[in-house]
């Protein structure tokens, strides 16, 4: 899950680590009032879960509450990469005099987390890799030994920071490895951390990704989700426990096991090239497919208004074909009327001729079966297209 | 001969008590993989009947170790307590310790990736994999056992049903080993190590490789087979359609900013010589073209 910055920055707080004031509104009024109340000049930044921000207006200077008002008013509302702004985050503002930059992030070459640290912060980091390597520290992180002290000054030293900040931003550096530990994040970024005109240390921008796997230690996360972003159906299949991402296409899939569906999605991308038709969804209703997941399974697509056919694509491994066969021929009596679009089944392996004897006796008007993956997925596209 | 696991490997159940440390470890019995006995903290002492063999149950991977002469184990034990678990089993120097377990935290995963490392004696295949199966002669894990028997084809995948779904198109040639590596950003074993494995093993003749979105795990695979190897490779890629920056059902299955996307793995492979198959039957269909000469 990726944060918002203010999310972020609260939580860089909650840690340790030396922000700024802040607070978010969703509306020019809660903007004017969260600058009365920090007094002075403030920034007013869109909130949106997507990088270049700035260049597209969604960060403006106030100086005081009456503009942070109107800058509130402007911003909010705002399309920056197709993502609406809907909340803004209004910050103390502080006199800058440099710009670095600090991350921790999981490497999955390596196979551990990566510290990147420079003193030339404030822009992409890539463009920094590209452009003054030499200014870049890159450092693998065993996660048995963690980042002490002494660590954490030869990063900073190697990231040709200046003497007269090390000790401070090497202190930011071992508290970012406490908070990306104790939240289970595979991304922390502190871009910029600023040196103030007073000679603060300040983490003034952050970027945060949190484990999902991880949720069951940090029953707090929950309320860090963005549930007004999610989509609808998405939203639904979560309750259900569904694994499941809604796509923009007419063909809705049912399969078991992540990396089926994903070649599923392909397959019909492919056949669906000749009618204009792509795949609606990922849904991967993995190792148990009972009569229950596959009603839900079904419900979830067949409440997609874009869904003109659906593709049932199952290798039965663990699973037994004959299973899922039942629970589709179950899950169509649950739905009754609600089920009106035609769907195609590809059965093989695990007890597959029990299974497709199962829905020929069924013979059910909506569905037809075909031998192979391939032929399947033509047929759905074919489907989807009349 | 076969990679990383034969006949005479013997195995431990990590959660052998719970339902699926149960149901599964009844299924490799079937299979007859050689499972010595069961590990699960605070019931050890105890025996458990599972298709006719009594196993002994153990409070730790050393006590276990040193009672039966295991030299491997399967973990499913759930995330929570996965990472005590693999830790044990490296404290405890097994040479293979497979994890099946889906859903452990990506710290804990490369806490016990860096331990087992760091130990220099143990090979970790997954997690979140379905384990490996040579033919004839072991299954670990949970790949169904009468898909197809043993031949010369090595597989590796980072999915599970994709495995099945190749073993099963390929049924007629068979199989030295399968290796499901597992759809986490951490895993222990990766295509290279198989890849290396399967060019020096003698009794497997071609390769196939299955990957999906998320990473540079193909990338690199891709320049570890143009230098190293000679035997012919035939390859599929998954997740051309996924979107940028959702995660496809596994974890480690995420196409970020520009980075990870099935086009960029496709290119590389084919560009070290690798046929990339668009469907995984028409990958079968190269590799089948490529034995029948």
């Amino acid at each position: 899950m990726d944060l918002f910055e203010y999310q972020a920055r609260d939580l860089f707080e909650a840690h340790n680590i030396p922000v700024l004031a802040g607070a978010v509104a969703s509306t020019a009024a809660e903007a004017k009032a969260a600058a009365q109340s920090m007094g002075g000049k403030v920034v007013v930044k869109a909130q949106v879960k997507v990088g270049g921000r700035g260049k597209a207006g969604g960060v403006k200077l106030a100086v005081d509450a009456n503009d942070a008002e109107v800058k509130a008013e402007a911003i909010l509302g705002m399309d920056i990469k197709g993502h609406t702004v809907h909340q803004v985050m209004i910050a103390q503002a502080a006199p800058i005099s440099e710009e670095y930059y600090m991350a921790i992030l999981l490497d999955r070459a390596a196979r551990n987390f990566l510290v990147m640290a420079s003193v030339a912060g404030g822009m992409e980091i890539e463009e920094v890799a590209h452009t003054q390597p030499e200014k870049l520290a890159r450092v693998g992180i065993n996660p048995n030994e963690g980042i002490s002290q002494a660590k954490a000054l030869e990063i900073v030293k190697a990231g040709q920071f200046p003497a007269e900040v090390e000790s401070a931003v090497a202190d930011v550096l071992v508290k970012l490895w406490a908070a990306f530990v104790a939240e289970d994040a595979t991304l922390m970024e502190i871009n910029p951390l600023v040196k103030t005109e007073d000679g603060r240390i300040i983490a003034l921008d952050g970027k945060v990704t949190l484990d999902d796997n991880a949720e069951f230690r940090h029953p707090q996360h929950e309320q860090l989700v963005d549930k007004a972003a999610a989509n609808p159906l998405e939203a639904a299949a979560k309750e259900k426990n569904l694994n499941y991402v809604k796509l923009n296409g007419e063909v809705g899939i049912i399969g078991n096991g992540a990396g089926l569906v994903m070649s599923t999605l392909d397959v019909v991308a492919y056949a669906g090239e000749k009618y204009g038709v792509k795949p609606a969804n990922f849904l991967d209703i993995g190792g148990g497919a009972s009569a229950e997941v596959m009603a839900n399974g079904l419900s979830i697509i067949l409440g997609d208004s874009d869904v003109k056919s659906v593709f049932v694509n199952v290798f039965g491994g663990i699973t037994a074909c004959d299973a899922v066969a039942n629970g589709i021929v179950q899950a169509l009596a649950i739905l009754g009327d609600k089920a009106t679009k035609p769907i195609v089944v590809r059965l093989d392996g695990n007890n597959v001729l029990e299974g497709r004897r199962i829905l020929n006796e069924a013979a059910h008007p909506l569905v037809q079966q075909l031998d192979t993956m391939d032929g399947a997925a033509a047929k759905a596209a074919e489907l989807a297209a009349k | 001969m076969a990679i990383f696991i034969n006949k005479d490997t013997k195995v431990l159940v990590q959660g052998m008590t719970g339902s699926e440390g149960t149901k599964h470890t009844g299924r490799m019995l079937k299979y007859g993989t050689n499972i010595v006995g069961g590990v699960t903290p605070g019931k050890g002492g105890q025996t458990v009947e599972i298709e006719g063999k009594s196993l002994p149950v153990f409070n730790n991977v050393a006590e276990a170790v040193a009672a039966t002469g295991a030299n491997a184990s399967v973990v499913f034990v759930p995330p929570k307590f996965a990472k005590a678990a693999v830790m044990d089993a490296i404290d405890a120097a097994l040479p293979l310790v497979v994890v099946i377990t889906e859903g452990i935290p990506v710290h804990d995963s490369a806490s016990f990736y860096a331990h087992a490392e760091a130990s220099g004696t143990t090979r970790l295949v997954g997690p979140n994999c379905p384990g490996l199966i040579s033919p004839g002669l072991s299954n670990i894990g949970i790949i169904p056992g009468d898909i197809t028997g043993p031949g010369r084809i090595g597989l590796v995948s980072k999915s599970g049903t994709l495995t099945y779904q190749m073993m099963y198109e390929l049924r007629d040639f068979g199989f030295s080993t399968a290796v499901g590596i597992g759809g986490d950003p951490i895993i222990g074993t990766t295509h290279i190590d198989c890849l290396k494995a399967f060019q020096d093993d003698p009794d497997t003749d071609a390769i196939v490789m299955i990957g999906e979105i998320g990473g540079d795990a193909e990338e690199r695979a891709a320049a570890f087979i143009a230098s190293y190897v000679t035997k012919p490779v035939v390859g599929y890629v998954a997740g051309f359609t996924a979107p940028e920056g959702k995660t496809m059902g596994h974890a480690g299955a995420i196409v970020s900013g520009s980075s990870g996307t099935a086009e960029a793995k496709k290119v590389a492979l084919e560009a070290a010589g690798v046929k990339v198959g668009k469907t995984p039957s028409e990958t079968a269909a190269i590799m089948r073209a490529i034995l029948n000469g």
